[in-house]
């Protein structure tokens, strides 16, 4: 009760959170006090601006070694589902996205045999299709994989990226920062402290990142808040991170999900950790409602609790899709602004960076 | 709270227990504070209704759905030479409700129809008989406003009477559908072969002062304005100020896929379903219940408004017909598990309920 107390006066002077009392307010379960502290927090940092951007998703392969049991996306090769693009698919892909785009993102499964320079190859190209567009590309646990499949550190991998024209990293493949989870969901992944490393050393090379968390799995609410404190504490350390996505765990179609009888968690549950994250972590500017895997009426509604962008109009989304997202795989621009506007919130076109466009 | 002004004043109002006033209703629908309006809400809902959410484990039967009003929101009505148009007999209809008592929680039956051309009030009634005595222990809701009222047109008998006849044979509550918007410019565009505005309330004080209790409901995101929804509440409370008999009150966003306005008309938001919600329970004072029904506002919103003033989410249904033909996306039932563990979620106590002791 007393952390409850110091929790609430924390929210109403702007005192930071401890782990304990974030989790009291999960606790106490009032979504709408939530809703209403996390908006306050939303409007202080951005006002009644909520982005989106005009960009589009390449998964350049689905063929992964990594195999997790979290995951409905990635498949053997030979699986007919299987898909590999070549430079020339890739050159493709880019060459018929439309003029305005203003982000690329490209995030892809752990192939057994491509070689890292494939995957520089392909940023390169990106980069001179469209010279000005911004390449959000990577998750750590590729960056990872990079390391081990060309045997150099995590700086000269991130480097090389930056070379070819690699502007930000994407933040997903955080699922939940503890190794006893990851070793049940995702234990060919790497691990916490290394998806911790390549964030700090993308930090310090100057590269921005995103980051994310994915619940609703066999997480426990503690190791949640404690997921949450790990990226506050490495802020704090690199101020490197721009905006934090969190993922409702999609069990369809996946291991996991059968494994464990998993069922997708409610919105309540989504708009609750929203609301609670953006109460935590003090030092993030952007926290994103992923419309793919919240679905366009709750991502809305996310906006309510927290959420200053919708991310963006996508065009090709293969990965939440496999997991039997029932959101539409792409959205208009006219129909991104029309649901900001319809919350009261001033639609505002961004860049990769948040800058307005 | 956080607010300033008129809505700091409306909060005031609200924090004291005082009615709002029709103008505070329109305020109420122009702002976009969706938090503070469903903490408010959320407040009264604890003061009026407490933790509990009701749902029941209920079987909807639609006798046809042949039927004349061809309402322009409707995408369960057909011609009777409509390929996909039915017209159920007694024995399906029973065959229907046997099907679904099987599972041994079923407590009622939901009867809402077609107008049909040819059926008498007769014909109806005989539904209601059987069904009763064949499935005595199930709590008997049926037709609403709109089906007495066609009933009264086509026998010749008072509404009274119907209701009279109706309640003999079984019926134990009026269903609360076919109020849309209690306005007639608002009817006459939409619906003009239904009853009128004053002809619905009119079945409602009926049944009312013959002990039938009935819900009502608010159909909106079509054609209407924002104050035709405020007007529409207001109408609503002030029955209910002199009967006393309305039990729940429940709001349908329109579903445009399927009907004459499908391509004019955008289904409505989540932030509006959640806004007039919470505005709903704000108004009505005087109502015991609002409910969630989440064959239209989908499973995911149904819960999230659980904090947004409703303290009801319907039932498990059994299969849903007339929502689905307008392209409802939600499950055509659902299992009591299921609502119990949304419920739970919600941080809110299930409790399994008959209308009759709503």
């Amino acid at each position: 009760m007393k952390t409850l107390t110091s929790a609430h006066d924390k929210i109403s002077s702007g005192g930071r959170l401890t782990a304990d009392e974030i989790l009291a307010l999960y606790e106490e379960n009032d979504l709408l006090y939530l809703a209403e502290s996390a908006r306050r927090v939303k409007e202080s940092k951005t006002g009644k601006k909520v982005f989106y951007t005009v960009n589009r998703h390449v998964n350049l392969t689905n063929v992964c070694r990594a195999n997790c049991p979290l995951c409905a996306f990635s498949c053997q090769s030979g699986s007919n589902r299987a898909f590999t693009l070549e430079l020339a698919d890739v050159e493709q892909v880019v060459r018929c996205q439309v003029s305005g785009v203003s982000e690329i993102h490209i995030v892809s499964a752990l192939h057994p045999t491509k070689d890292f320079a494939y995957y520089v190859n392909a940023v390169k190209l990106v980069k001179r299709i469209l010279p000005h567009v911004g390449i959000n590309a990577f998750t750590p646990v590729e960056i990872v994989n990079f390391s081990q499949i060309s045997g150099k550190s995590f700086a000269d991998v991130l480097r090389e990226l930056i070379d070819a024209g690699v502007t930000s990293l994407a933040g997903g493949g955080a699922e939940i920062l503890s190794d006893r989870v990851r070793e049940i969901i995702c234990p060919k992944k790497c691990s916490a402290s290394q998806w911790l490393e390549v964030m700090r050393t993308a930090h310090k090379l100057g590269l921005r990142t995103n980051a994310s968390m994915m619940f609703g799995h066999v997480e426990t609410i503690r190791e949640r808040v404690e997921h949450l404190i790990k990226l506050r504490d490495l802020q704090d350390e690199t101020g490197g991170f721009m905006a934090m996505m969190l993922f409702p765990f999609h069990p369809e179609n996946t291991r996991l999900g059968e494994q464990f009888k998993l069922q997708r968690v409610g919105s309540w549950e989504d708009l609750k950790m929203l609301a609670l994250a953006r109460l935590a972590l003090d030092n993030f500017d952007h926290f994103k409602a992923f419309w793919v895997m919240l679905t366009l009426p709750v991502a809305q509604l996310a906006l309510s609790f927290g959420a200053d962008d919708l991310d963006g109009t996508i065009g090709e989304e293969k990965i939440i899709h496999a997991a039997g997202a029932k959101s539409s795989a792409g959205i208009s621009v006219d129909k991104l602004r029309k649901i900001i506007s319809e919350t009261g919130y001033v639609p505002t076109e961004r860049d990769s960076f948040y800058r307005e466009v | 709270m956080f607010v300033t002004g008129d809505l700091e004043r409306i909060e005031r109002k609200v924090l004291r227990g005082e009615r709002l006033t029709r103008e505070d209703g329109e305020t109420l629908f122009a702002c976009n504070e969706l938090s503070w309006l469903g903490a408010l809400a959320d407040f009264v809902r604890k003061r009026l209704c407490g933790d509990e959410v009701l749902y029941n484990v209920n079987c909807h039967v639609n006798l046809t759905n042949i039927c004349v009003s061809r309402c322009k929101f409707c995408a369960f009505g057909r011609n009777a030479d409509d390929r996909k148009a039915y017209a159920m007999t007694l024995d399906e209809a029973i065959k229907l409700v046997a099907e679904a008592s099987r599972d041994p929680n079923l407590v009622g039956l939901h009867i809402v129809s077609g107008l049909h051309p040819t059926w008498t009030f007769e014909n109806y009634l005989a539904f209601v008989e059987t069904l009763h005595a064949k499935f005595p222990a199930l709590y008997v809701k049926g037709f609403t406003g709109v089906e007495i009222q066609h009933f009264a047109d086509i026998s010749g008998l008072s509404v009274e009477e119907i209701l009279r006849r109706l309640k003999a044979a079984g019926l134990q509550a009026i269903a609360g559908g076919g109020a849309e918007i209690l306005t007639d410019r608002v009817r006459n565009l939409l619906c003009p072969n239904k009853c009128s505005a004053s002809q619905w309330l009119n079945v409602a004080r009926t049944a009312h002062k013959l002990g039938l209790p009935t819900n009502a409901s608010m159909l909106y995101g079509h054609i209407e304005t924002l104050a035709e929804r405020v007007e529409h509440l207001i109408k609503l409370r002030e029955l209910q100020d002199e009967t006393g008999g309305f039990r729940t009150f429940i709001c349908f966003p329109f579903l445009p896929k399927n009907t004459a306005l499908e391509g004019d008309i955008k289904q409505t938001s989540m932030f509006d379903d959640l806004k007039t919600i919470a505005i709903s329970r704000l108004m009505l004072d005087n109502f015991p219940n609002i409910k969630a029904y989440w064959v239209m506002l989908t499973v995911p919103v149904a819960q999230v408004a659980l904090s947004f003033g409703a303290n009801d989410i319907d039932g498990t249904i059994h299969r849903e017909n007339i929502l689905h033909d307008a392209g409802a996306t939600s499950p055509r039932a659902l299992a009591q598990d299921d609502i119990i563990k949304l419920i739970r979620d919600a941080g809110r106590i299930p409790r399994l309920v008959t209308e009759a002791i709503k």
